[in-house]
């Protein structure tokens, strides 16, 4: 099989560094999303 | 012995991928919900405010992916869009599809998360309404495409009220109303000078179908329905003093504006539409003047609603 060009596999790589950032933010942004809508309720559950 | 070698493909970009998005039209979009957030006048806490934005701004990016997608055929038959990433070869349809897709899920469900079902589902609407009803449908079948396609591009404010309210009232509506009623001047005031572009892509735009005269009566009579419904907001506690200052000698400019395009020979004989969006033939500079003013008349609007809502100054009647 033929090696993928240089800059094709550079730019695929930072195509899937930019991914998994954005899959990572997102992650981030629903834990945040959580703890802001729930906000002082979560001390105050029932344990 | 040396084998032939298929054609290289450009390496795509991550920016190529985010110029599948149009950000300069997210840009706009954000303006107007983030305008209808603030007009609720609901407190809302500033992290989920900001969360709802971004999810507008991101929706909008689905349907441009969806539009980059379905449109690349067209795109690469007009000079203003043959320079997109799918028509240059850069990003394969099918990338473009799936960004545009996941992105589509990714906001409805993050708006859901944040600030609930009424938003998510008015957003989930819009895209649904840009990418299928104006580009799959409207869009290559009638020359009312962007009348009806309007909606899509007028109902973030509305979104954005319903992010921090919860509710849909009539004031949110009537600022998706002005939005709606402002965007067939604007971009027919465009297809006035790029026609031949929009022609040969065979896309039904007024100039095309209708030719340039009648279309510049289509701007005049949309005209003189617009500057009235921006006026609405006075007299339903949305608009104060500011907006009227703005809207009022405003939407006088637009008319006249208007007029003189009317009474023009803008788009007569052929738009230029093969040297870019600013450089027009001197026939078309009232169309030209028109579009430019019709951008800066809607964001005087609604930086005016935003600044009154934001320092306190608005009416405050509830509608």
């Amino acid at each position: 099989m033929k090696p993928p060009l240089d800059e094709e596999t550079r730019a695929r790589n930072r195509r899937s560094l930019v991914i998994a950032l954005g899959l990572a933010a997102f992650v981030v942004l629903v834990f945040v999303i959580t703890l802001t809508r729930l906000g002082g309720e979560v001390a105050n559950r029932p344990l | 012995m040396i084998e032939a070698s298929a054609p290289v493909r450009p390496a795509a970009r991550w920016q190529d991928y985010v110029q599948l998005l149009k950000p300069r039209v997210m840009s706009l979009v954000v303006f107007t919900g983030l305008t209808g957030l603030v007009c609720a006048g609901k407190p809302i806490s500033p992290l989920l405010g900001v969360v709802a934005v971004f999810c507008i701004a991101v929706g909008a990016g689905a349907s441009a992916a969806f539009n980059m997608w379905f449109d690349a055929d067209i795109d690469a038959k007009m000079k203003r869009t043959r320079a997109r990433p799918i028509p240059a070869g850069r990003v394969q349809g099918a990338d473009a599809l799936g960004l545009g897709i996941t992105l589509t899920l990714l906001s409805c469900l993050t708006m859901y998360l944040a600030v609930g079902w009424l938003a998510a589902s008015l957003l989930a609407f819009t895209i649904f309404f840009y990418a299928v009803v104006y580009t799959m449908w409207l869009k290559r079948s009638t020359p009312q495409n962007i009348v009806i396609g309007g909606l899509a591009g007028a109902l973030p404010p509305v979104i954005g009220w319903a992010a921090a309210s919860h509710t849909a009232p009539l004031n949110a509506w009537l600022l998706c109303l002005i939005i709606f009623m402002w965007t067939p001047p604007h971009f027919w005031a465009l297809s006035l000078y790029t026609s031949a572009d929009y022609g040969k892509a065979g896309v039904p735009m007024g100039p095309v179908v209708w030719g340039a005269g009648k279309t510049r009566a289509h701007i005049l009579v949309y005209s003189l329905l617009l500057i009235p419904v921006c006026q609405l907001p006075l007299f339903t506690g949305l608009g104060g003093m500011i907006y009227a200052a703005v809207s009022a000698p405003g939407g006088l400019v637009f008319l006249l504006l208007a007029w003189r395009l009317w009474r023009s020979k803008a788009g007569d004989g052929g738009a230029v539409g093969e040297d870019g969006l600013y450089e027009v033939k001197a026939g078309s500079k009232d169309a030209r003047n028109l579009f430019a003013y019709s951008i800066l008349y809607l964001t005087g609007l609604f930086a005016a609603l935003l600044a009154e809502h934001l320092i306190g100054l608005a009416p405050g009647i509830p509608f």
